[in-house]
């Protein structure tokens, strides 16, 4: 006699441990399986494109802070980008290098950021995430040395960066390099190989390459697929065309791939800070200008390789203080895209590592 | 200080027609007793475990109240128990009310039968074994009643999970147990201490290992934790419990490491046996080795897959625990003298081809059934022709 069966809806969120913020999942579960799921998002909408309207082109740099407040630094860096794009602003040599260093500085701790709650999602109480934040937190004092903010950052301005560095953020970040590859060892001898983690990340969520060239993922997503696209390298910002690094790139396109891309992706960030700082000259760090910036009629589209994937500005200027519009490319609803293909079929505890796997943060999903 | 003592005691000053009186005030005293010994430890525990894992996590851990923090745990119990009690207006009152209960008691009561000393509270039981299966196993019918009574979908889940984990380790818990009465030849806890004149864990380093996991998984620690799962369920099956019945889940999740640590001492870990100091001391001091090593192994290991909890259970842990028995066995029916026992010497013997084979026997089940690490080389993908070009 077969049993009469039903499956289970669940609101997984908005209030809840693994949905890195406030995300809302609602998934038909068949027993463990997952039959459908519908993400629901917006409750972190904050109007920032709006917002940006109202504002003149400097004080916007603070909204963008909030967008991926993990790694503030690279917003700043897409947007004033798109700024100086837009108004034609010349940037300082030692302003480009000190914004390399900047956004590669964030990019490590934004990986470790995603390396340290995946593990937590996968059941590890929380060590490697301890361990993940300790070293994180070196990076922000670096941060605060540079302009006395530790996470919503605002450092970097039309035509180029708020200060120059001050004479201890050079030895300090001397040491850190030094450290930090011997950090990076430790937390991939700790997981990389760890049977458990094997067990449960390999061969969960595949995404195949043309899939996710068709849903337009970018980042540490596109490149664990086998996709060697990386803004980087192919359009090369700021001096990035001076710097000897490869990008990494996974083999199937599972969980673990994209979990063990951000490891070797910090490795490649320490290798090109450390080219930064055997490279960067003297001089000024920042174009003077007029208090409001009055760019031409026209409009702009600047991008960056964020740790998360592309982030561009789009920004439309009718000659006033404020832009006409502002759209931002947020690399982490865009990575959602394949949301659906990735978690149906697949397990209730393997939906949470493969969600958690994509490494979205809520301030840019809902903007 | 045993259950006949006291009612000899008892039944002194009392008149003959009031002997279940003797029972009653002996029962009584008894309970009062274990329950407030347990409870004293387990909050001594909770602590333990929190500074050591803010140790492993390279953090400091509760330090704030008292030297070391050790009044930390009485200012969590009074917090627990000062909070609101809610219960779900569409939960089943009852069973939602008698689920701690039921869940705390096994564990109370599996501690009454374990010998700290020369007996137990309850003295020498000589069935103490089958008696410790069977309550330990108890537990989980309380999982059960608290998941489905607070018609929560969170809680639900972790009591399915917990259902269907506690059947399959029950199995391969048993058939190392099995082991141990063969070779001790009795099932009470006293005889099996005495039995151990090398401790069992060398002898049968394979049953040791068995017992072992079957216990984490029995307790529901990591990495075995899925009845509770915080990253994917939330908090499980306890989801909808505040105050003083939350208290008391926390209370026997807790109480059960040390529950479970005096029986894997007393079975194979040699109990009381040990040089230079006293008896209980070793006791104690093997019991805090035992939560350290799950501590350790908590803050270390991730969770597992509820598919793949099962397949380890029935394709690993079984298979070893067959291996172990069997193995056993041969050995015993080798190496008994006249009336069944084991010397030092035979012990030594079988603990020297026992440890290689434990090792070999790992090994060849976990390549069997073990995960395959086979990384290939990435090749880039050929739609990937933008890149290429500004390499």
């Amino acid at each position: 006699m077969a049993i009469r069966t039903e499956p289970i809806t669940i609101n997984l969120g908005p209030q809840h441990p693994s949905t890195h913020g406030v995300f809302r999942l609602r998934v038909k579960f068949d027993g463990e399986l997952v039959l459908d799921i519908e993400p629901v998002f917006g409750y972190l909408h904050r109007g920032t494109e709006k917002l940006a309207e109202e504002r003149t082109y400097v004080q916007i740099v603070t909204l963008t802070d909030r967008l991926d407040y993990v790694s503030s630094m690279t917003n700043n860096l897409a947007y004033v980008s798109a700024v100086e794009k837009l108004a034609g602003i010349p940037v300082p040599e030692r302003a480009k290098y000190l914004r390399v260093i900047c956004s590669e500085l964030q990019r490590i701790a934004s990986h470790m950021i995603a390396t340290g709650f995946l593990l937590q999602e996968l059941g590890a109480f929380a060590t490697p995430l301890m361990y993940a934040f300790r070293e994180r937190e070196r990076i922000l004092d670096l941060f605060e040395m540079l302009c006395g903010a530790r996470v919503t950052l605002s450092y970097m301005r039309p035509g180029g960066v708020t200060q120059d560095a001050p004479r201890e953020f050079w030895p300090a970040l001397d040491i850190l390099m030094r450290d930090m590859p011997m950090y990076i060892d430790e937390l991939d001898q700790l997981i990389s190989g760890n049977e458990i983690v094997l067990a449960r990340t390999q061969n969960a969520g595949i995404i195949r390459p043309e899939a996710a060239i068709n849903g337009s993922l970018s980042g540490p997503i596109l490149r664990a697929s086998g996709v060697k696209w990386d803004l980087r390298k192919a359009n090369p910002y700021e001096v990035y065309d001076r710097m000897e690094f490869d990008v990494p790139i996974g083999s199937r396109g599972d969980t673990y791939d994209r979990y063990y891309i951000r490891i070797l992706e910090m490795r490649e960030s320490v290798k090109i800070i450390k080219q930064c700082i055997q490279q960067i000259p003297e001089g000024p760090t920042r174009t003077p200008g007029p208090f409001f910036i009055r760019p031409p009629v026209g409009d702009a589209y600047a991008s960056v390789e964020a740790p998360k994937g592309e982030l561009g500005f789009y920004l439309v200027s009718d000659g006033g203080i404020s832009p006409y519009r502002c759209k931002i490319r947020a690399p982490s609803l865009i990575n959602l895209s394949l949301l659906r293909e990735m978690l149906v079929g697949w397990k209730m505890a393997d939906m949470i590592i493969i969600f958690g796997s994509t490494d979205i943060v809520l301030g840019e999903v809902d903007r | 200080m045993s259950f006949r003592n006291l009612y000899d005691i008892a039944d002194r000053f009392l008149p003959e027609s009031l002997d279940w009186m003797a029972y009653l005030v002996a029962g009584g005293i008894l309970a009062f007793v274990v329950i407030n010994a347990m409870v004293m430890s387990t909050a001594a525990y909770t602590l333990f475990e929190r500074r050591l894992i803010g140790r492993f996590q390279s953090r400091l851990g509760p330090n704030r109240w008292g030297p070391f923090g050790m009044f930390q745990p009485f200012a969590d119990i009074i917090k627990l128990i000062l909070k609101e009690d809610i219960a779900p207006t569409v939960a089943d009152k009852i069973v939602f009310t008698i689920s701690p209960v039921v869940f705390l008691v096994p564990v109370l009561v599996a501690v009454s039968v374990l010998p700290l000393g020369d007996g137990s509270f309850l003295g020498t039981l000589n069935v103490a074994l089958v008696f410790i299966i069977a309550v330990t196993g108890m537990h989980i019918i309380g999982v059960f009643m608290a998941g489905w009574a607070s018609r929560n979908k969170y809680a639900l889940f972790g009591a399915m999970r917990g259902v269907a984990m506690l059947v399959s380790y029950e199995v391969p818990m048993a058939m190392s147990l099995v082991a141990v009465v063969l070779l001790s030849g009795t099932m009470s806890t006293l005889g099996i201490v005495q039995g151990q004149h090398l401790p069992y864990i060398l002898v049968m380093p394979l049953g040791f290992f068995v017992f072992f996991t079957a216990t984490l998984a029995e307790m529901s620690r990591a990495p075995f934790d899925m009845i509770e799962a915080e990253s994917e369920l939330g908090s499980g099956y306890n989801t909808e419990y505040s105050g003083m019945k939350f208290a008391l889940f926390q209370l026997a999740e807790f109480m059960a490491p040390l529950a479970n640590g005096a029986i894997v001492t007393v079975l194979f870990l040699g109990g009381t046996k040990g040089p230079i100091i006293s008896g209980p001391w070793w006791f104690v001091l093997k019991v805090v080795a035992f939560a350290f090593v799950i501590v350790w192994t908590r803050s270390t290991w991730p969770r597992l897959r509820v598919d793949q909890i099962m397949t380890f259970s029935w394709k690993g842990l079984f298979p070893l625990s067959m291996i172990n028995l069997a193995l056993v066995t041969v050995e015993y029916f080798v190496l008994q003298d006249a009336v069944g026992a084991l010397t030092l010497g035979d012990q030594a013997i079988m603990a020297l081809i026992n440890i290689p084979v434990t090792f070999v026997a790992i090994y060849v089940i976990g390549n069997l059934s073990g995960q395959k690490r086979d990384r290939t080389v990435p090749v880039p993908s050929p739609l990937a022709r933008m890149a290429a070009e500004a390499d």
